[in-house]
């Protein structure tokens, strides 16, 4: 079933009966090339790239919920390749590019709008860091542009450009960044990896993985055991009970972190921008929501819910920084539970266990990367070498202290991140 | 979520700063694995956590705190020191 324009016509016109389910829903068989432990956008994407890219299609994709249940849609939506380290810059910059034409490559209507991310600054130091990371951006090869404050009120006249402790100074845009429709990323790729022969199974939770002899051999599941030739991690704040039946120990908290939106409003906010008083981002949502977020909550924590203090503290930064919008009513919010590495950056490796595959520690960065995550694990699930835009996203860095990407540069530990 | 601190009473999470799990710290000349272990690696449980938390505005005392991760639900408090973590000669 293919989506077009004459599609949705035809179907207008006739009651929208003929559209059918975007996947099967396959019983599990006995036995796969590869198993992947996690049915979001990481998962779903690795599978769609396996397919598609390396014609691995003997593959099962496990969701212990459902397809896309989990953090990609539980996010703000913001894509970006605005990185300053070599890692994730080039990572980033994959990602980004696999962004502008998954909907095409997909044909699935995933709503990326590239409005452009302008990252605000207050004093002269964040702007200085802006200059080097724009430049970094740029010798990377993607765009930064450096806005002025006259120009940044052209674009965005409801801020409050004079509050008395964080004036706005100027901001660095990115006009290739933008939002996606979370959800419809994760259903697109599912979609994709399923006409492809993939096998994706809901319902199926990942109790045990078999070792023998320092190589993985299958998992134990909800549905029975599934023997597999390789298996793949993909679940995000849940990686360390999953490694954990493999034996493994990761270098890997669980935080929760925040997200809020508004009821709709009119269109007023045009782009994405974020605040580096703070930390606050926002966008608006095509309902007209304002979608917000700021920090992590900061202790551990499953609870997918966050704490009064962040609340307070988002909506204080929100209503400095937008008074215009201070009588806005929230709607909602909601919290992910977050992959936090100790320099909060990713790892896409192998284990120690031969054939089992890492792709954890996404810390906040994890929907911006669903695309170019699953291209490069694909990658290295199907030829056992990283792909070229994720050599440095090694598990063992934090062992050697060699290659750690602290983007923030506040110190690779913890509770810093 | 509140903290009971030993000294001060039942406080808001405000005034606290959060450190991490309550982990064993190596002795002195520890091999590479156990620092490593100790820096980086984490259990990192859903549900009951031993963990350090700071009564930064309050008593400035160093807490251990067991904590549920999946509730939020404050389960024990009692001063680090003497908790056992290292450091003591």
């Amino acid at each position: 079933m293919r989506f077009s324009g004459w599609r949705v016509l035809r179907e207008g016109l006739t009651g929208n009966k003929g559209w059918k389910p975007h996947w099967r829903d396959p019983e599990p068989k006995s036995e796969y090339d590869v198993v992947i432990i996690g049915g979001g956008g990481h998962g779903l994407a690795t599978a769609y790239y396996l397919a598609q890219e390396h014609g691995i299609t003997n593959v099962a994709v496990l969701e212990k919920g459902y397809l896309g249940g989990g953090n990609v849609g539980r996010n703000t939506t913001i894509v970006r390749a605005n990185y300053y380290l070599p890692g994730n810059s080039e990572f980033y910059s994959h990602s980004l590019k696999l962004w502008e034409t998954m909907e095409q490559d997909l044909n699935y209507n995933a709503m990326m709008s590239q409005r452009g991310i302008i990252n605000l600054f207050h004093n002269d130091g964040q702007r200085d860091a802006a200059v080097r990371r724009g430049n970094s951006i740029v010798n990377q090869g993607d765009d930064a542009e450096l806005l002025s404050r006259e120009r940044v009120r052209e674009l965005a006249p409801f801020l409050n450009f004079d509050n008395n402790r964080f004036p706005i100074m100027g901001g660095l845009m990115q006009r290739r960044a933008g939002t996606a429709r979370h959800d419809a990323v994760a259903w697109g790729y599912a979609r994709g990896a399923d006409m492809r022969g993939v096998d994706l199974i809901q319902n199926c939770e990942v109790t045990g993985i078999d070792v023998e002899n320092g190589k993985v051999v299958g998992v134990q599941t909800a549905r029975g055991p599934i023997r597999a030739k390789k298996v793949a991690l993909a679940a995000a704040g849940r990686s360390g009970q999953v490694a954990a039946m493999a034996g493994l120990t990761l270098p890997i908290e669980s935080h929760v972190l925040q997200a809020f939106v508004s009821e709709g409003l009119k269109p007023i906010v045009d782009h994405v921008i974020t605040f580096a008083e703070g930390h606050l981002y926002i966008s608006q949502s095509d309902k007209g929501g304002m979608v917000f977020g700021s920090y992590l909550d900061f202790y551990s924590s499953y609870a997918a819910r966050g704490n009064l203090p962040m609340v307070e503290h988002t909506m204080e930064t929100f209503v400095a920084m937008v008074p215009a919008l201070s009588k806005a009513r929230l709607l909602r919010s909601w919290g992910g539970i977050m992959d936090m590495t100790p320099d909060g950056s990713p790892i896409i490796d192998h284990s120690p266990i031969d054939g089992l595959y890492l792709n954890c520690g996404w810390c906040y960065g994890g929907f911006k990367a669903t695309p170019g995550s699953g291209s490069v694990y694909a990658h290295l699930i199907a030829t056992d070498r990283p792909h070229g835009a994720a050599t440095k996203l090694k598990l063992d860095r934090f062992r050697s202290g060699v290659g750690l990407m602290d983007e923030e540069g506040t110190g690779a530990q913890h509770n810093l991140h | 979520m509140r903290i009971t601190c030993p000294l001060c009473g039942e406080r808001d999470r405000r005034e606290f700063y959060y450190k991490g799990a309550a982990l064993v710290r190596p002795a002195e000349g520890a091999d590479l694995d156990a620092w490593h272990e100790y820096v980086n690696l984490r259990e990192n449980p859903a549900g009951p956590l031993d963990e350090l938390w700071y009564h930064e505005m309050g008593c400035n005392a160093w807490l251990k705190v067991t904590r549920d991760t999946a509730t939020h639900e404050i389960l024990a408090v009692q001063l680090a020191s003497g908790a056992g973590l290292g450091g003591e000669k």
